[in-house]
């Protein structure tokens, strides 16, 4: 049977019609919400394409039941900064050209700016274990580092 | 209007010639498709090659729209190509927009291929922009009424170069018009498709655009999460969602399904035909549901794959199916007895996976007797012949859109998808989206093939090659077409058990080194199941590059080792011009010490260092990759520290973003040298995700990545998508040879691979 729930994403709350409790947040944000972020990349928690913030944490969506999710609230990229008002992650990703195919932009902006929230000035070697765990297949890696870098930089 | 509606709005060319001042330039295609579609639709001009109208067009405005039949997979083609038609035609490069990859709006210029994008593709589109130039010069002179040879352009406004007075603009001489303008056509389609013109093509010296970095136009769509950036987010009223079924083993079929195992999943169905099987359901959560609920009893075929411990001994030994000799010069037998050392050794490298960043999807709508496909693959054209073939419809009903896709290295599982989808929206009626899970993108993908090489050389007195020997042996690199343009391509073909269409091709090494003798061949072996493999073979980025230029790099390094020679003193002795400028260039970035390489004789330390260097050309380009590696003697692990590459590929359009180019393909390179092999057991691929399937991760990536551009604005471009692929595991092999003494001839240098190497 489905049963309603509500949701807070990027600052607006939605009600959705869940038919399994089990269903994973990312199914939710892209086909009830109609987000097109974040992405399914795996759904095994191993390449970080669907990560939100959950009450400010880093999550991957793709493996976080909506029943663990209820009354949280949730960011995404989207809400994360605008064009015209930009995230400094964001703002220096596009300074640096950072993604190629940019799939996997999500998980490293949304974990990144978890990252800098607990550790605004990090080094080469945090902003690496920071990230660590997180794909890219195009290998921009060294762009990554660089706009994070510029982002602690800006902040 | 959303993004979603201006894709699915039935643009035609015409629609947006006619948007004409409307159009802004800086931004993403599907902004741009916007402001054409609110334009009124006129009769459409069918897409003609020989028909400048078909290449490019001028707004009312003055701006312009290029229609490339290409793809740009996030290394900025479209950007190149819109410097280069920008520098012809006089205009700033934010004043193009280029439109990528419709089958309707472009014409078949081969899709993503080859890294032709800038060579082939940018002097096809120079000529174009040429022809109109010089058609737009005419017009000025008649308007103006004066000759020709008197007029000057400038942003577009053309001029009398004695009356700066007198002038117009591109926009009042023909914005919104068509040119009518025939050209000369090589008459073929594809990468090679190709004009003839006599109009006067700008002198290098007078470049004003091409050599600058404009920025992408993608970028922000894609951090700023846009909609419709990707073809995962274009949704249509009213689509179905599809997972696919691959078998648990390869080479089984299904005896029979229990359609009722999936009963209490809202909506869920199969669908089923010949061997493929798929499950949709309108909410994507209930058709994955589905496909991991779905009982099915399968056939038990026996084991299709050799044992995974001795692949390279059944390469060596299965039959040669086809051999090429590829390059010959004066005879290596007659010239080795003369040798004062011969040198042989064997090399070996794994099957690898495009393993893209997301499984491909797809979407299909057949609406009003025509099939309309997005698809992230990287030959659009291709698919939509593929998708007509498949559902035996004309191919002028078939409409491919490219959208940009999860990864883009070659014929990966994109084409499976456009095909699957069109298949399924055509039988049931409803638009389909299907997307792969983790595994369709691993497990079954086309793969990068497996293949051992064996080199022969030898030295004379002076230290100098004398005779060579390269063969390479193994599966070919297209046991299916490195597009989809036919079902036989497709695994959905094959499992309706279409008759195969094999193609055997490998390579060998491309190098300039002077050896008055040498023998290069290639053999090629049947794949270990014939079709719906997982291991099924087709390009992937820079195919056959690595592993041939591996083993070919690997052993230039044993060859200067024997001689006693300083590895970088050594390729120069055989080497001259653009290519000897090239190592010198990498060798004086990286800081090279001149020495015989290998490990001071004391060194008893547990994690030690050792430089490399490996040099390659690929159809005219030239990359040259120093690295430097710390290897712990007791783990195996290898980490590539640092690197300096030097890059010539002709003409640089773009600095910038071929700088991103370069760092993006040496990263990928080193994650597939010393990471990547596909596992498989006797009946399947074992590698079904990233824990199965590692990749480099950021620990890893190097610490410093220098990057030497040789620019010769005089030499048309000679490609760059790729061609830095292929030198780095050379150079990282010569670097453990370095600083271990021990020479590694298997790929990936894994520390499970490499473990004991050392002791």
């Amino acid at each position: 049977m489905a049963t309603q729930m509500r949701l807070t994403v990027d600052g607006k709350s939605h009600v959705i019609s869940v038919d399994d409790p089990d269903m994973p947040l990312l199914y939710a944000l892209r086909d009830e919400l109609g987000l097109s972020n974040p992405h399914f990349g795996c759904g095994l928690a191993q390449c970080g394409a669907c990560t939100v913030h959950v009450n400010g944490e880093a999550t991957r969506s793709c493996v976080t039941p909506l029943s663990a999710v209820k009354g949280a609230t949730i960011v995404t990229l989207a809400g994360l900064g605008t064009a015209e008002h930009p995230h400094p992650l964001q703002a220096a990703y596009v300074e640096e050209q950072v993604p190629q195919c940019g799939y996997c932009v999500n998980g490293w902006i949304m974990t990144a700016a978890a990252l800098l929230k607990s550790n605004p000035h990090p080094s080469d070697a945090d902003i690496r274990k920071g990230l660590s765990g997180l794909k890219c297949r195009c290998g921009t890696h060294m762009a990554i580092i660089r706009a994070v870098k510029r982002a602690a930089s800006m902040a | 209007m959303t993004h979603l509606d201006l894709l699915r709005t039935d643009l035609t060319r015409r629609g947006v010639l006619k948007s004409a001042g409307a159009l802004v330039v800086s931004f993403s295609a599907p902004a741009a498709l916007a402001q054409a579609a609110t334009a009124a639709v006129a009769a459409p001009k069918p897409l003609d090659p020989t028909q400048l109208d078909s290449y490019l067009a001028i707004h009312r405005d003055g701006s312009a729209t290029v229609f490339f039949g290409k793809i740009d997979g996030g290394q900025g083609t479209d950007v190149g190509i819109a410097q280069i038609v920008a520098e012809e035609l006089d205009l700033p490069a934010d004043r193009v927009a280029v439109i990528l990859g419709d089958t309707a709006l472009t014409l078949n210029q081969g899709g993503a291929s080859g890294s032709f994008g800038i060579n082939w593709g940018g002097r096809t589109m120079r000529k174009a922009a040429a022809e109109a130039r010089q058609f737009l010069l005419q017009l000025a002179a008649k308007r103006l009424k004066v000759p020709a040879e008197t007029l000057t352009v400038a942003n577009g406004v053309v001029s009398v170069a004695d009356a700066p007075g007198k002038k117009i603009g591109y926009g009042q001489l023909i914005g919104g018009k068509f040119f009518n303008v025939p050209l000369k056509w090589n008459g073929k389609y594809g990468i090679v498709l190709d004009i003839d013109s006599t109009a006067p093509l700008k002198k290098p010296a007078d470049y004003k655009v091409v050599g600058t970095s404009p920025k992408r136009r993608d970028v922000k769509a894609k951090v700023f999460a846009q909609a419709a950036t990707y073809v995962t987010d274009i949704r249509v009223p009213g689509m179905l969602h599809a997972r696919v079924i691959r078998p648990p083993v390869a080479g089984a079929t299904a005896n029979s399904v229990d359609a009722s195992s999936i009963d209490g999943i809202p909506g869920a169905r199969v669908v089923q035909k010949g061997g493929y099987i798929a499950v949709v359901a309108e909410k994507e959560w209930n058709a994955i549901r589905a496909a991991q609920r779905l009982k099915i009893d399968w056939s038990q075929p026996a084991p299709a794959f050799a044992d995974p411990a001795k692949l390279y001994d059944h390469i060596r030994k299965a039959p040669v199916r086809k051999r090429v000799v590829e390059k010959q010069k004066g005879s290596v037998d007659d010239a080795m007895p003369g040798a004062v050392q011969v040198v042989t050794a064997d090399y070996a490298w794994p099957f690898q996976s495009h393993a893209s960043m997301g499984s491909a999807c797809a979407l299909a709508e057949m609406k009003d007797g025509k099939m309309t496909v997005w698809t992230g693959t990287q030959k659009p054209h291709y698919a939509q012949q593929g998708v007509a073939a498949l559902l035996d419809i004309p191919v002028e009903r078939v409409h491919a859109i490219w959208v940009t896709g999860p990864g883009s290295y070659g014929r990966n599982d994109a084409g499976d998808a456009a095909l699957e989808a069109a298949f399924l929206a055509h039988e049931l009626g409803k638009p389909v989206r299907v997307q792969g899970m983790r595994a369709e993108g691993i497990a079954w993908d086309p793969k990068a093939p497996a293949s051992v090489h064996h080199a022969r050389a030898g030295l004379d007195a002076s230290g100098k090659i004398v005779a060579y020997q390269f063969e390479s042996k193994g599966f070919s690199r297209l046991e299916i077409e490195s597009n989809e343009s036919h079902p036989a391509y497709s695994l959905i073909g094959q499992q309706w058990g279409l008759p195969l269409k094999p193609i055997d091709s490998f390579g060998t090494p491309d190098e300039a080194y002077d050896i008055p003798n040498r023998l290069m061949a290639w053999e090629t072996i049947a794949p270990m199941l014939d079709r719906a493999s997982p291991l099924r073979t087709s390009h992937q980025r820079d195919p056959v590059g690595p592993q041939i230029h591996f083993a070919s790099e690997s052993f230039i390094d044993e060859l200067a080792l024997a001689a006693k020679a300083d590895p970088v003193a050594f390729r120069l002795r055989h080497l001259s011009g653009r290519d000897a400028a090239a190592v010198k260039a990498a060798a004086e970035k990286f800081g090279w010490e001149t020495r015989v390489s290998g490990p001071a004789a004391d060194s008893k330390a547990d994690v030690v260092t050792g430089r490399g260097i490996a040099y390659a050309k690929r159809l005219g380009t030239i990359v040259v990759v120093a690295a430097e590696v710390e290897v712990d003697r007791r783990s195996g692990k290898v980490r590539a520290k640092r690197f300096a590459v030097a890059h010539d590929c002709g003409c640089i359009v773009n600095p910038a973003l071929l700088h991103n180019t370069i760092e993006g393909n040496i990263v990928q390179a080193t994650s597939r040298s010393l990471w990547e092999e596909v596992r498989f057991d006797r009946q399947k691929v074992t590698s079904v995700d990233w824990a199965t399937y590692p990749i480099l991760d950021i620990t890893e990536a190097p610490e410093k990545i220098d990057i030497v551009l040789l620019d010769h604005p005089e030499i048309p471009p000679s490609g760059a998508g790729e061609p830095s692929s292929r030198p780095v595991a050379g150079a990282i092999a010569n670097a453990i040879f370095d600083a271990t003494g021990v020479r590694i001839r298997r790929a990936p240098f894994r520390p499970e691979n490499l473990k004991g190497s050392f002791a």
